[in-house]
């Protein structure tokens, strides 16, 4: 069986379930603290196989890879321009072979790490040849649609847009931003507000957008009310399992799958599309967030 | 207006070329550098860190502010004497071995040497040892530890118990930041500050050095 083209499938709802985190199972998974999330595609596919069989199973109908570092500005940190491709083919392929033609393959693309000319050091023409390079990885290696995520400046997110739709005409492009609470609504630490975003992506050529990261699910609702209110577009929102903490040295998210769920719940009221998780979200809150919305 | 808080007004607003041509003016009509650097550019940058704070203004306008305040800062510090004297301390600041995110360390530098600290960047994928090391040789009285990544929260630890080990707990000062970190994990690790976002920083670190 062959999936439905993707953006009829979004218009056709109902919700589509994604998958959640990655960079939490890697670590759980022996990923070592400070290691390039991305070079582990190279030395452990299988990981990345497990981990996105764990979501389709759990109910995900949309499963990321593992290349939301893999842009060649990001990968030079770590000295790995120079696989760019390998590393975005691999792991467009590892998700591939583990989930078939059934379940959509998404290609995340994050932030640069850099801040662009004015206010920071870097011209706006090498982040559009880096975030290229890297589309045309993600697209030659078969992703049904393309997720840049956690955004948090909009002209940045804007280039990752264009150099995606520079690379094909007609590949679904989903783009999602990082918000914080502000006494005047939701902004990104850049200043850009949801209507902002909203317009701005769309304008770059999304056809999906949203946010991802940084807030829990009640905050994320209040979000997913902006855009709606902002845009008629197709709405991807992503929450975090609330607030990282420490307890007895160790990272816990405190949202269970419950609550997470319920809140899932209240997106789709809101009529978002497409409902995932961000950090500390796992396999068991996909599913329950799966289950609530087939209810 | 009076010349110092036009400085003051120029630098919020970003404008370098205008900050640095004022700071010009006032030093050959003999204004002293250092109220130059407190009056007009940190009282400035005071504003700045204060409006950030409550998202009345985002980061792009902190970068020109601080761009403007550098401009500035190269007539003045030849006149300031680089004795230190003219400074409110020394602050040694890095991201935590293994953890390649400086956009936060960064900031947090800008405000420090916006308010009048001098800072010293370890940069990213910084070893507990370093830390001290730096420390020890700059005679600070503050280090501050940047971390994003949950892996490598854990080395803020290290760097509290090497201070201890060598009988600088007390003499340098830590403050820990960072998406992650948190209140009580600064207090679990025996951190002696945690700084919320950067302008909160720059009141904990005054707060140590007081």
């Amino acid at each position: 069986m062959s999936v439905r083209p993707f953006r009829e499938r979004v218009e056709r709802g109902p919700v589509i379930v994604a998958d959640g985190a990655i960079g939490s199972l890697l670590m759980e998974r022996g990923l070592e603290a400070g290691g390039c999330p991305e070079a582990l595609t190279l030395e452990h596919p299988e990981l990345l196989r497990d981990i996105a069989v764990g979501y389709a199973e759990a109910g995900a109908e949309l499963v990321q890879t593992n290349t939301f570092g893999a842009s060649p500005l990001k990968l030079a940190s770590y000295g790995l321009e120079q696989k760019t491709e390998e590393i975005n083919r691999r792991a467009v392929v590892a998700v591939r072979e583990a989930v078939g033609d059934d379940v959509y393959v998404s290609g995340s693309c994050g932030p640069s790490g850099r801040i662009l000319e004015p206010y920071g050091d870097t011209p706006p023409g090498n982040v559009r040849r880096s975030f290229r390079r890297q589309m045309v990885a993600l697209i030659e290696a078969g992703v049904n649609v393309i997720c840049v995520e956690t955004m948090t400046d909009h002209n940045e997110a804007a280039l990752a847009v264009e150099a995606a739709r520079e690379v094909s005409m007609n590949i679904p492009i989903m783009a999602t931003m990082n918000f914080d609470e502000t006494p005047r609504g939701f902004y990104t630490i850049m200043g850009t507000d949801v209507r902002g975003a909203a317009s701005g992506l769309l304008t770059a050529g999304a056809d999906v957008v949203g946010s991802n990261c940084g807030n829990g699910s009640d905050v994320m609702v209040e979000i997913a009310r902006a855009f709606r209110d902002a845009t008629d577009a197709p709405l991807l929102i992503q929450p975090n399992a609330g607030a990282p903490r420490i307890l007895d040295g160790k990272v816990v998210y405190p949202e269970t799958p419950e609550f997470m769920a319920e809140r899932a719940s209240r997106l789709a009221a809101l009529g978002v599309n497409i409902i995932g998780g961000c950090c500390g979200t796992t396999p068991e809150h996909i599913r329950a967030i799966r289950n609530a919305l087939t209810d | 207006m009076e010349s110092l808080e036009r400085i003051a007004a120029e630098l919020e607003a970003g404008n370098d070329a205008t900050v640095r041509s004022l700071t010009r003016t006032a030093i050959d009509d003999g204004t002293e550098a250092k109220k130059i650097l407190d009056e007009g550019l940190i009282a400035g940058m005071q504003v700045i860190g204060e409006k950030f704070q409550n998202h009345e203004i985002f980061l792009p306008d902190v970068l020109l502010a601080a761009r403007a305040m550098n401009a500035a800062l190269e007539l003045l510090e030849p006149l300031l004497g680089g004795t230190g004297a003219a400074t409110r301390g020394k602050v040694v600041i890095g991201t935590m071995k293994g953890d390649l995110h400086d956009i936060g360390k960064n900031l947090v530098g800008i405000m420090l040497g916006g308010a009048g600290f001098e800072v010293i960047d370890l940069g990213k994928d910084v070893a507990p040892e370093r830390f001290v090391e730096a420390a020890k040789e700059a005679d600070a009285g503050v280090i501050g530890m940047s971390a994003l990544l949950t892996t490598t929260m854990p080395t803020m630890k290290d760097v509290v118990s090497l201070l201890r080990q060598q009988g600088l707990d007390g003499r340098v000062k830590t403050i820990v930041g960072g998406a992650p970190v948190s209140k009580e994990f600064a207090r679990e690790i025996g951190a002696d500050a945690y700084g919320f976002d950067a302008a909160n920083a720059v009141e904990r670190v005054r707060g140590l050095m007081a």
